[in-house]
């Protein structure tokens, strides 16, 4: 996993709620069996008409929003647990998902990932779309070490919450697995006691 | 003073590390062609064996054409996918029940009929809908890829505990309203988000009411309203089920068994994070409306009006629903045109659904220019259906009853429903584009979807019961 520490860039809005996973990469590209290239599939059925034309209107289409940062309505996420949703998020070249609060499947899925899932309060979401949309150009900072979210141009800043074993493994890029291969002993014992 | 769902879980933990997620250990992992390659590949190159290679089950059901199974497939992607789910079990020595094996079809079938699925365990699954197996008093929840590898490597997950949410349904159900009218119902109260966070137990008299096939409808939609999962005190009717099943535990193993059981509820005096309480004489035969499964009314209600809402991002949640519905706010449902009618997927394909179709449809006929799918969840449902004679009472009234898979519940086969048309579905998601790029569903119970299809529109069934 690509570590993650902090991260300056403008933002790509997307004030829509309830996003669930079949939005993000609908099931019909789920057939691959690599965790590569699900970034050309990403909102798919937004994105593009069903001649494989750009929708104009929709935000990944607009040049005026670009980032690595995606701020979308609430309860993000939600649905499947297709890991493909963080895959074609992360293809795409997002970093960092801002919203009022996540599904948690796609939550674990994408601290699996790189993807750091930021949660700030339904009133802070407001503010930012409305900063985004008076400035697209706008840059955010994201700092993991210090869990907050800064407006660079007021100053404003947000602290969000992580589970601080996570935030060690986005930190040094460490996977789970790795953490639970350690602890096989500990495994084997339990079996033995079960 | 702990609830149902603490003792299993507290029962599973190997680890407890400070200020970090519990390592969880599961004893049943199910696994299925979409969600699986790539934790394969991770396991290949680490370099490791799967830990514990009889406690993961494989099946090919999210992918598989529902016509002609026994056929090579035909779309090259899908092939491929099953064909990788294949070699994967083989490599690493899993048991795979994939096409064409007797025990094949929709994950979530398939572990409670074969007796897999059994109280008190932790099962997990890369599939949102694992939460069905909750209907037995297991912890069961889907996981995401990278976890699949963690369970197949490890046979853990690392998890937070989440909070407990009780949603009890008290007093008896009235005429033609089903499991699934219950949960359509709640989630529709709760909100397609009101479970976020929370692992929810099941409760009351009108739950305890249902039989195993209710129970797991209701558990399978947890995932719907957010929740991790769901889950139901096990009781003589779950006993019941699980006795004599093929992988249950047989002789002393099962007066063991049984013995743990009897110990798995919910104490007096255990306390919930947050807890509702529904009057099951309050639930009707539901539809839904929009794009997700919190957007359902009464079947004889019409569709909100925006104005009606009280925050701004409601009604525009509802405005983008009803022009992608192609639905005006305010119409009645009753009566709405459908073009297509989809019986089948996890939430509604096991026998009892069936039959309880092939009653209401026996000597009747589909309405003209309604095409009716029925897919059995499993190889397993099919046959029992085509013993039983459903299947003839389905082909004479013009439903086609086609082989197991997930079919037209995410449209990943050629079961699509096409851009525009409408669609009355027994399976569990709303979502735009779910059935197909621009397909509508309208999600319902068993027999109100069986009821559009002889109508040709939404009616309440409660005028036929
Ligand atoms: S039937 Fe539908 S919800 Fe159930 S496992 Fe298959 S795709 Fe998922």
């Amino acid at each position: 996993m690509t570590p993650f520490t902090t991260l300056t860039s403008c933002a790509v809005p997307l004030p829509i709620e309830h996003v669930d996973t079949d939005q993000i990469i609908p099931a019909r590209f789920l057939k691959a069996t690599t965790r590569e290239g699900f970034g050309d599939n990403l909102f798919r059925d937004w994105r593009y008409d069903s001649a494989g034309q750009p929708k104009a209107g929709f935000v990944l289409n607009d040049a005026t929003y670009a980032g690595e940062i995606l701020v979308a309505g609430k309860n993000f996420g939600c649905g499947s647990s297709r890991e493909h949703a963080a895959w074609a998020l992360v293809d795409y070249g997002f970093r960092v998902v801002v919203s009022s609060f996540f599904a948690d499947i796609f939550k674990a899925n994408a601290l699996n990932n790189g993807l750091l899932p930021v949660q700030v309060s339904e009133a802070l979401l407001k503010e930012l779309f409305a900063a985004i949309e008076a400035d697209p150009a706008t840059p955010f900072t994201v700092d993991l070490e210090a869990q907050t979210l800064t407006l660079d141009s007021s100053g404003q800043q947000a602290h969000f919450e992580i589970n601080p074993y996570k935030k060690m493994c986005l930190i040094n890029g460490y996977d789970d697995i790795d953490f639970l291969l350690s602890q096989t002993a500990a495994i084997e014992a339990f079996e033995a006691g079960a | 003073m702990p609830t149902l769902f603490d003792k299993i879980w507290d029962a599973h933990v190997v680890t407890r590390a400070e200020g970090g997620p519990d390592v969880l250990y599961i004893d049943t992992h199910f696994i299925h062609e979409v969600t699986s390659p790539q934790a394969f590949d991770g396991l290949r190159r680490r370099g490791i064996p799967v830990f514990r290679p009889a406690q993961t089950v494989a099946t090919a059901d999210h992918n598989v054409p529902t016509l002609d199974q026994h056929l090579p497939i035909k779309e090259a992607l899908s092939r491929k996918q099953v064909d990788t789910l294949i070699r994967n079990c083989a490599d690493f020595g899993l048991e795979l029940y994939g096409l064409g094996h007797p025990y094949q079809g929709i994950v979530h079938v398939i572990g409670p009929e074969l007796g897999v699925t059994q109280p008190g365990q932790t099962i997990v699954c890369g599939d949102s809908h694992t939460s069905t197996h909750g209907a037995f008093g297991t912890i069961a929840f889907g996981i995401g890829t990278s976890e699949v590898e963690q369970v197949l490597a490890t046979q853990c997950v690392l998890k937070e505990k989440p909070k407990k949410m009780r949603i009890n349904v008290e007093g008896e159900l009235r005429p033609g309203v089903f499991a699934k009218d219950i949960i359509l119902y709640i989630i529709a109260q709760i909100s397609a988000s009101g479970g976020t966070g929370y692992f929810v137990e099941y409760a009351g008299s009108a739950i305890r009411s249902l039989s195993m096939e209710g129970r797991m409808t209701v558990c399978n939609m947890s995932i719907e309203m957010g929740a991790r999962g769901g889950l139901i005190a096990p009781d003589e009717k779950t006993f019941a089920y699980v006795k004599g099943r093929e992988f249950a535990p047989k002789g002393a193993d099962w007066d063991r068994a049984l013995a743990h059981w009897h110990t798995l509820y919910t104490d007096e005096d255990a306390v919930f994070d947050r807890e509702y309480t529904f009057d099951a004489a309050d639930i009707a035969p539901m539809i839904t409306y929009g794009t997700n499964p919190g957007m359902g009314v009464r079947v004889d209600q019409p569709v909100p009006r925006p104005e009606e809402l009280d925050n701004e991002s409601d009604r525009k949640q509802l405005a983008k629903s009803l022009a992608y519905m192609g639905l005006e706010a305010g119409q009645a449902m009753q009566g709405q045109k459908v073009d297509y009618v989809f019986i089948g997927s996890c939430t509604n394909s096991r026998i009892e659904d069936l039959r309880l179709v092939a009653d209401y449809v026996k000597g009747k006929q589909k309405a003209p220019g309604v095409e009716v799918w029925v897919v059995p969840g499993s190889r397993q449902v099919r046959e029992q259906a085509m013993a039983e004679g459903l299947a003839d009472v389905f082909r004479a009234a013009g439903f086609e009853l086609r082989e197991a898979g997930c079919s037209a519940c995410l449209g990943m086969n050629e079961d699509k429903v096409p851009a525009g048309k409408y669609c009355v579905s027994t399976s569990n998601r709303n979502f735009e584009g779910r059935q197909g790029p621009g397909a509508r569903t309208f999600l319902a119970s068993p027999l109100t979807a069986a009821a559009a299809a002889i109508h040709g529109h939404i009616v309440d069934v409660r005028e036929s019961v």
